[in-house]
């Protein structure tokens, strides 16, 4: 186990206000908050706070952006693609400093950070390919009229991001939304401000005209509440917890009825058949738990081991999850980092004592590792029921809960009984049974013999309550514009 | 000046060079180099420059002067075996080429994007060298249209979507774009980088091999270009460049057991030759062809606009070009007055020095050519056309000819049927719509046409009569990379540019599965 003494390096905050216009601006109401390390519950720094006065400056602007013969709305989608590969540049460029910057203020590992940054890259680089490839169509109709389909930009997109992945989770809104030709603003989670505030400098560097992209820091009831209610804000983009979410697609609705497209929680089912290569499957189902400290909206929290296997499973997946390396994320030796606050450290032992006393067994984990920030051992239950609340809530800690199962009709119920619908994978060899399960499982994203397996250029998004709407690909893109039919009557 | 927005309008596309190399290009007096090296003249094989293996060369003309600049191998059938060998080795299931993640293949034609940028001027002044077109075209339209239609393509390849089927009964069945294999391409020597672009684009894209052949009258930029492949860092034999002639080099590529896919640009009298060998061994196929495409103005037109884009739109590129507006149909009320001023306008048109900033025209490609040109404006001469300019070959040295116009044109006359492929711009007269309509559509060829007028009526419905597959309307010209190009009738077969281009260059694979149980 690594230290969790901090061998952070210095590093130099250089943005902490409101991005408004390519310019950066002291709050408002003048208040700042507090950028805490999760590594040692220690201050980074203070951030200017936005409040509602800020987010309807920052309306403004981007609404004085999006006027139609404005610069960007002019400008030719190639030019827009070339914006977009220029910051995906600087990204790239910059990869030292940011990856170190998303390691101090959200505790993974660095090399972890520097995946999310080129993953990043790659999204924008993707979407600006995409600039000069989205058609409308012309339309047989009746014989004496033209018709046709343009695909417009929605407009003033808000778009509200989570704390475990802040970079890449901002690519994620920017990409498709800039692609289409919208301005955005976008409001970081109040953890993990920083990166974002990087990137807004990026932004402008990269040439983007002012008001398109404007990032305000802040809350989630008093500044994310500002954008899900604005009524000059034409479609809300959030990425959170299922409560959030709801309360975001409520107030969008009551509002101005702005569109609106949500990324929510898990409780993602990883099924391992009796074919499976056994070591391959504890090492995937490590992983598809434990990494970036669990704090994964997919993260396979539900791990259903075939009942012929079982016993083999839980001994090796015992031994794996207590060799995890935790501690100090700037040590490259470490594996898992802290989680993000206190609170949620909080939250999670209070899952892992909920496990205990409902019967699950502890098997190894189950409490804090070291004094400072907010390390949790990795956690492994045996003995888990499906009614259990550890098996049926999101925890979004490093608590693996392992089920057992005998027949495949049975499992795909129970993975299935659920109200999220996130992502699914099964392990096994074979053909029928492998497509088998894709179709029967109610998830967005179902892998096989895989997990995590996003990637730019496929959909990613949820059934039932995990949410709706997709992100990535070219269906990642449908989210961010509006058809109009022109109908055009000859004489 | 009109022409230099005309230029602006048709060409800009959206292209956003570096903010290094825009403004180099604005700070410096816009020069050529008159005399760039050569330092490419080998074939272009596997990553390599290898001579011709039976060595023998052929000698390229600088047609401004009718000099020699160089020799270049001549590849023939052996070297075009070697070349195919290597397209399939690069090719095979497993090798680099095919494990290549999408996203990487175009991250290569970015790379080789960039690459152009950077040797933008040297490009351009060999282009010039070698094909005559002004530098400042080369400079200013040409190499930027390359950049653009790579990076286009570049965004291509983790893109191309199959399909999974509401098939019936228990199966799963998808769709797979795969690419249809090892490619010949040949091009001609009118827009030499750029339809090297058109090509190798979409073929590196879908993850095709490609070998082309580049025309004998002008391979000095592609094998050049062969460099630039090398250092962006294409896999060995996944693009290779022969230099050679149509009759060996061309018709072996054609007749190759292992080429898939033949892609042709040039005249339809060759094409017919080649989709004919190539139908022999069920060889998928494109061509572009010719076209003498009808340029059809209104009445209520913005007549300034329509004097200046017609003009364009037949003199562009020295005449030399498919797509080329070579019969101006001008509407009867406004007949008089549009000649008078294009007759003024080519009379103002410059001739010369390609290299001289203020000239407008080069020379023909070819003693060839020019002659071909001058035979045809003797053949409208007698048959009762009005040569209003021009006529003559210009100076003796060099195959310049001089922007000539005639009147009086009927459908019937020589100049109005066939191909001219140089600066010879006929007018004739109309008075109804469905009559210009018939009149337009009454040819072989169906490449482009345009429509200059104000009223939307008869911007839609004229476009909509006419048989062409480029139809531009109060513009010429327009080569957007998102715009599919190709031919009706016999102008030619498929298109390129654009989305629609993928499918000329992958095959549709339909898998289907049979699974235990199928539900929606």
């Amino acid at each position: 186990m690594s230290s969790t003494n901090s061998k952070a390096p210095n590093v130099e905050i250089k943005y902490t206000q409101i991005f408004i216009n390519n310019e950066w601006h002291k709050a408002t109401a003048g208040k700042t908050f507090q950028v805490i390390n999760p590594s040692t519950g220690e201050e980074i720094c203070q951030v200017e706070e936005g409040t509602r006065v800020d987010v309807d400056k920052a309306v403004q602007a981007a609404r004085k952006a999006f006027d139609i013969d404005s610069p960007w709305r002019k400008l030719e989608p190639v030019a827009r693609g070339n914006l977009m590969r220029k910051l995906a540049s600087l990204l790239r460029r910059d990869i030292e400093y940011l990856s170190k910057l998303e390691t101090l203020n959200n505790g993974k590992s660095v090399q972890d950070s520097k995946g999310d940054i080129f993953f990043s890259a790659d999204c924008l680089d993707y979407y600006a390919g995409w600039v000069d490839k989205m058609v409308g169509e012309t339309i047989p109709g009746a014989q004496d009229q033209m018709i046709y389909t343009r695909h417009e930009p929605i407009g003033v997109c808000g778009q509200i991001i989570p704390w475990n992945y802040p970079i890449l989770m901002m690519s994620w809104k920017l990409g498709p939304a800039l692609a289409c030709g919208n301005v955005i603003i976008l409001k970081p989670a109040e953890q993990t401000p920083l990166t974002a505030l990087y990137v807004a400098s990026l932004c402008k560097e990269a040439g983007f005209p002012p008001g398109v992209v404007n990032v305000i820091p802040g809350d989630g009831p008093e500044c994310g509440n500002a954008i899900s209610v604005h009524q000059d804000i034409d479609k809300v983009a959030f990425t959170g917890s299922v409560e959030v979410g709801k309360k975001v697609q409520e107030a969008a609705a009551k509002s101005n009825l702005k569109r609106v497209s949500l990324e929510l929680g898990g409780k993602s089912p990883l099924i391992i058949c009796e074919d499976a290569d056994l070591d391959h499957a504890v090492k995937l189902a490590h992983r598809a738990i434990f990494g970036n400290a669990a704090q994964r909206c997919t993260a396979a929290s539900r791990t259903f081991v075939h009942s012929k296997i079982y016993d083999e499973f839980v001994a090796r997946s015992i031994e794996l999850a207590k060799k995890r390396v935790v501690g100090d994320p700037f040590d490259s030796s470490t594996e898992q980092g802290p989680q993000i606050t206190a609170e949620q450290f909080e939250r999670i032992l209070g899952y892992i004592e909920s496990g205990k006393k409902d019967g699950a067994k502890l098997e190894c984990g189950g409490e804090r590792v070291g004094k400072k920030g907010y390390f949790i051992k990795p956690t492994v239950f045996t003995n888990v029921k499906d009614d259990m609340k550890i098996a049926r809530e999101e925890i979004f800690g490093p608590v693996m809960s392992i089920l057992k199962f005998d027949s495949y009709e049975e499992v795909i119920k129970r993975a299935n009984n659920t109200t999220f619908g996130l992502a699914a994978s099964v392990v096994t060899k074979d053909l029928t049974r492998a497509l088998t399960f894709a179709q029967r499982l109610q998830a967005g994203s179902v892998w096989v013999n895989d997990y995590d397996a996003v990637c730019n250029q496929a959909p990613f998004g949820g059934y039932k309550q995990s949410g709706h709407g997709r992100e990535l690909g070219r269906y990642g893109l449908e989210e961010y514009y509006e058809v109009k039919t022109v109908v055009i009557k000859l004489i | 000046m009109l022409s230099k927005l005309v230029t602006r309008q048709v060409f800009n596309h959206g292209l956003r060079l570096t903010k290094r190399a825009a403004s180099t290009a604005a700070q410096q007096k816009l020069v050529g180099d008159r005399n760039p090296q050569v330092n490419y003249r080998k074939l272009f094989i596997n990553n390599e420059f290898v001579d011709a293996i039976a060595g023998n060369v052929f000698e390229v003309l600088n047609p401004a002067t009718g000099d020699v600049i160089a020799e270049v191998a001549d590849a023939s059938e052996k070297d075009v075996d070697k070349a195919v060998k290597a397209c399939k080795d690069a090719f095979r299931l497993g090798s680099e080429w095919r494990r290549m993640d999408p996203a990487a293949r175009g991250d290569l034609l970015y790379k080789l994007a960039d690459l152009f940028e950077r040797d933008r001027a040297y490009l351009a002044a060999l282009e010039t060298v070698n094909n005559g077109k002004p530098f400042k075209d080369s400079y200013n339209i040409d190499i930027p249209h390359c950049i653009a239609v790579l990076r286009y393509y570049a965004g291509w390849p983790d893109k191309m979507n199959g399909k999974v089927l509401p098939i019936s009964g228990d199966f799963f069945a998808y769709t797979r774009r795969e690419p249809v294999g090892i490619v010949g391409q040949i091009i001609p020597w009118n827009f030499p980088l750029i339809l090297l672009c058109w090509k190798i684009g979409p073929s590196v894209a879908t993850g095709c091999t490609t070998v082309v052949k580049l025309d004998e009258h002008t391979p000095l930029t592609g094998l050049y270009v062969g460099k630039l492949i090398q250092e962006a860092g294409f896999p060995p034999g996944v693009i290779n460049i022969l230099s050679g002639d149509g009759p060996h080099c061309g018709a072996s590529i054609v007749k190759h057991p292992d080429v898939n896919k033949i892609a042709f640009t040039g005249s339809t009298q060759v094409g017919k030759i080649i989709g004919g060998e190539a139908a022999k061994m069920v060889k998928r196929t494109t061509l572009e062809l010719g076209g003498k495409s009808p340029n059809i103005v209104f009445a209520d037109c913005n007549l300034d606009t329509a004097v200046e884009m017609s003009h364009f739109a037949l003199f562009f590129n020295q005449g030399q070009c498919c797509c080329a507006g070579s019969r101006t149909y001008v509407e009867e009320k406004i007949y008089d007055e549009f000649v008078q001023r294009s007759v003024e306008r080519a009379k103002r048109r410059k001739v010369g020095d390609p290299f001289d900033e203020n000239t407008e025209q080069g020379p023909q490609i070819s003693h060839e050519q020019m002659d071909k040109i001058l035979d045809l404006i003797e053949s409208g001469r007698r048959a009762g056309a009005k040569l209003l300019v021009g006529g003559q070959r210009e100076g003796d040295k060099g195959f310049f000819v001089q922007p000539t116009v005639f009147s009086d044109v009927r459908d019937n006359h020589r100049i109005a049927r066939e191909e001219i492929f140089g600066p010879v711009m006929q007018i004739l007269k109309f008075k109804t719509i469905d009559e210009v309509i018939e009149r337009a559509n009454d040819t072989e060829y169906g490449l482009a046409a345009s429509v200059f007028t104000n009223d939307l009526d008869k911007g839609i419905v004229v476009s909509n009569g006419l048989r062409a597959g480029s139809v531009w309307v109060n513009t010429y010209d327009n080569f957007d990379p998102v715009a599919p190009f190709g031919g009706f009738k016999q102008s030619g077969l498929g298109r390129e540019k654009s989305e629609y281009s993928l499918d000329s260059y992958t095959e549709a694979k339909c898998v289907t599965m049979k699974i235990s149980q199928r539900n929606s």
